[in-house]
């Protein structure tokens, strides 16, 4: 942590345990509450909760009490172990996700060598969780809605992958500190006033990362999994309570996270011009909840605007598409990088 | 048999011998979904028992008859100024536009023309009535295909045509406002300008969705191909209304039955299209409700003055006898068989809605298609569950 204090080993745990147990739930309530409830509500001409709390701030903690209010109820036939162990496997990949975000050039909770490869296998732990929420329901919506999943992840875990190896090579790290370092201190042509953000020189790159972080959250045009017009939200179908508030907080969790890896990739992360040493970790984590709003704004306005596409075009779309993309994107990154 | 030189056909034969492999390998078992009584696509208690294998319908059966209201069987203990706000009922959406064929066929068997100015206004409210329905299609199809921004558009635009229907008849969603003879009363100060301002709003929403939906590429892609009614089927179901129009049938009640209302004074266009799949249906639901708001503005323009009722008894007797009426309802071909025996209410009607036809096709329609695709199609075939259980 900073560097002036020495703290012991537990201490700093049992900050960091603080800190993550804090940021998840209160990404997912922001996010729920600036793009679920209000932005949502504005494009489509109405105004969303206004009662709770002022512009119906509190809404979400309002709803979250009365989730946990609601009858723990557990389906007839389902198989129970299963069916209350699947949240909190979804839950958790959301955690742990948490850990390697830098906020700071100092402020991260691991500083791995692998972090970024450890970010995107632990965002695909969700999958074993949603294919057990939706066999243990015994529901055919939901078992449908979590082979869809399945099948989904697979196939957009792959273009993610590829999209971020851009960065990686131009970075020459897996490290997510090292790669907001790296464009930290880069050069656009020589100027070094703004850094080297990876949004210019890997735009392809940034936008397949959406396009596939959007599949990986199933939002809309890829929520197939959980299509509340055909599927009757799918492998959620037969979850109440507090189980069902775990799912929610996952999913919004995890778009906070996942648009925090997008803001650390291809935004430059904690940096900002002319911020640098002790005082970036400082501003460190109110610029990247900045950016990590503007991340999430995209994925969410591509949510509330386009239509659901059906899951073979989806499929369609990966393999024929984004992969094939993403590989010439990393061609073309490794040839300028040996060229520059 | 000769080898086959072409690549297309090698790889289709590839293809079959493929599928048939893991046909002989995999003997699956199918899944029997049922979609329905309730649930959000079916909008109402309509049930379809579809059998999967995998994600693929293998067959496919409505199972209507959960909201039967037993209209036909109601309507034989009424009088016929009670039946009106009856019919109302069946298609709620289209709700004045349920009322005008019943009421022509008793003008018919009592031998009654309603006044001009009362034709005029009928045929204005009708249109009304078809602008408010399809509208929210327009947007409800939207939110079947999973974009749930359309529908508060419908939703917000469509309030402005209910707030005028309310201002003339006092109800927004059953006015009952037509009367054997003509109309129950005359519109309101100031009626005329506000529809025509309600009516350019109704076109900006059409453009709106036009953007926003229609020319969506997943909308396209979710759509096109989709569903698709050959003519010849079509017609052999039954199907009316935009859902043939949309399969190139060129027939619209409006324009080739002898009505007496007001739409042969006016300049407008039976939109049709080649394809006959989902996108369509939507296509030409959105040309219609265009084409009904300029129809709108054109009989505001030359709304002729002049009382709004003809001279009828104060009680309502209709001599014995039998007519038949039907008009183009926004959903399709709606008529009535009205059958008299000279009292104060009908001995019996039939009253054939046009929703009904239209989801009989679905058996045909469903097989092998995707889940999804499923929702798609009844979504596009659009149908209120009113009209199929009456």
């Amino acid at each position: 942590m900073i560097g002036a204090l020495h703290l012991a080993f537990w201490q700093t745990t049992a900050i960091k345990v603080a800190v993550v147990l804090g940021i998840i739930p209160a990404g997912a309530l922001i996010l729920g509450y600036v793009f679920l409830l209000k932005m949502m509500s504005h494009m489509q001409s109405r105004l969303g909760p206004m009662e709770a709390g002022p512009h119906g701030s509190l809404q979400l903690i309002a709803d979250g009490v009365k989730f946990l209010q609601k009858e723990d109820i557990f389906p007839e036939r389902a198989d129970r172990v299963v069916f209350a162990l699947a949240p909190i496997i979804v839950l958790m990949s959301t955690f742990l996700l948490y850990v390697v975000i830098p906020v700071g050039p100092r402020l991260s909770v691991q500083n791995l060598d692998i972090g970024l490869i450890f970010a995107l296998a632990v965002s695909s732990l969700s999958v074993i969780g949603i294919l057990m929420a939706g066999w243990a329901s015994a529901n055919k919506y939901s078992l449908i809605g979590a082979l869809r999943a399945a099948g989904q992840l697979i196939a957009y875990e792959l273009p993610l992958i590829l999209a971020v190896v851009g960065v990686a090579v131009q970075a020459g790290s897996f490290n997510l500190q090292t790669i907001v370092q790296a464009q930290a201190h880069g050069k656009i042509f020589g100027v070094g006033a703004i850094g080297n953000p990876y949004i210019l020189t890997q735009a392809v790159g940034f936008i397949i990362f959406i396009i596939a972080a959007q599949a990986e959250l199933t939002q809309t045009p890829f929520d197939m999994p959980v299509a509340e017009s055909e599927l009757v939200a799918g492998f959620m179908t037969e979850y109440t309570g507090f189980r069902f508030l775990f799912f929610f907080m996952g999913e919004f969790g995890t778009a906070f996270a996942f648009s925090a890896i997008g803001a650390t990739l291809f935004l430059g992360g904690w940096f900002v011009p002319g911020i640098h040493g002790g005082l970036a970790d400082i501003v460190g984590p109110a610029v990247v909840f900045a950016k990590v709003m503007l991340v999430a704004f995209l994925i969410f306005w591509m949510r509330f605007s386009f239509p659901r596409l059906r899951e073979d075009q989806l499929q369609a779309f990966a393999w024929k598409f984004l992969i094939p993309l993403s590989l010439v994107n990393i061609v073309a990154t490794g040839v300028l990088k040996v060229a520059f | 048999m000769s080898v086959t030189t072409d690549w297309r056909q090698a790889a289709y034969i590839a293809g079959q011998a493929a599928d048939a492999r893991v046909n002989v390998e995999l003997e699956t078992e199918g899944t029997t979904l049922n979609i329905g009584p309730q649930h959000p696509a079916t909008h109402g208690t309509l049930r379809i028992v579809v059998r999967l294998d995998g994600e693929q319908v293998v067959w496919a059966e409505p199972v209507m008859g959960y909201m039967h209201r037993g209209y036909e069987k109601l309507t034989e203990v009424r009088t016929y100024p009670q039946i009106t706000t009856l019919i109302n009922r069946i298609d709620w959406l289209g709700h004045f536009a349920n009322e005008v064929p019943f009421i022509l066929a008793a003008e018919k068997l009592m031998g009654v023309e309603a006044p001009p100015r009362a034709q005029w206004i009928r045929t204005i409210f009708f249109e009304m009535a078809r602008i408010s329905n399809v509208a929210l299609f327009l947007g409800d199809m939207g939110v079947q295909l999973g974009a749930i921004t359309p529908v508060f558009y419908a939703f917000r635009d469509r309030e402005h045509v209910l707030n005028l229907m309310e201002a003339a008849t006092g109800g927004r969603f059953h006015p009952n406002y037509d009367r054997i003879g003509g109309l129950k009363e005359d519109l309101p100060k100031g009626w005329v300008d506000e529809c025509k301002g309600v009516m350019k709003r109704m076109r900006g929403f059409c453009d709106e969705l036009d953007d926003l939906l229609l020319g969506n590429e997943i909308f396209q892609a979710r759509t096109r191909g989709i569903g698709v009614i050959p003519k010849a089927v079509g017609l052999s179901y039954g199907v009316s209304g935009s859902n043939i129009r949309a399969s190139g049938v060129d027939w619209d009640l409006r324009r080739d039955s002898e009505s007496p209302l007001a739409w042969k004074s006016c300049d407008w266009k039976v939109w049709t299209h080649p394809d006959g799949d989902s996108f369509a249906r939507y296509w030409v639901r959105l040309q219609e409700t265009r084409e009904a708001t300029k129809i709108v503005d054109q009989l505001l323009d030359s709304l002729p003055a002049g009382p709004i009722m003809a001279k009828v008894p104060r009680i309502i007797k209709v001599p014995a006898g039998e007519a038949w009426e039907h008009t183009e309802n926004p959903l399709g071909e709606m008529g009535y068989y009205v059958v008299s025996q000279g009292g104060l209410g009908p001995i019996r009607v039939k009253i054939r809605s046009a929703s009904f036809n239209n989801i009989s096709i679905t058996p045909w329609l469903l097989r092998g298609v995707y889940v999804p695709d499923v929702i798609t199609i009844l979504a596009s075939l659009y149908f209120i569950l009113g009209d199929i259980d009456r």
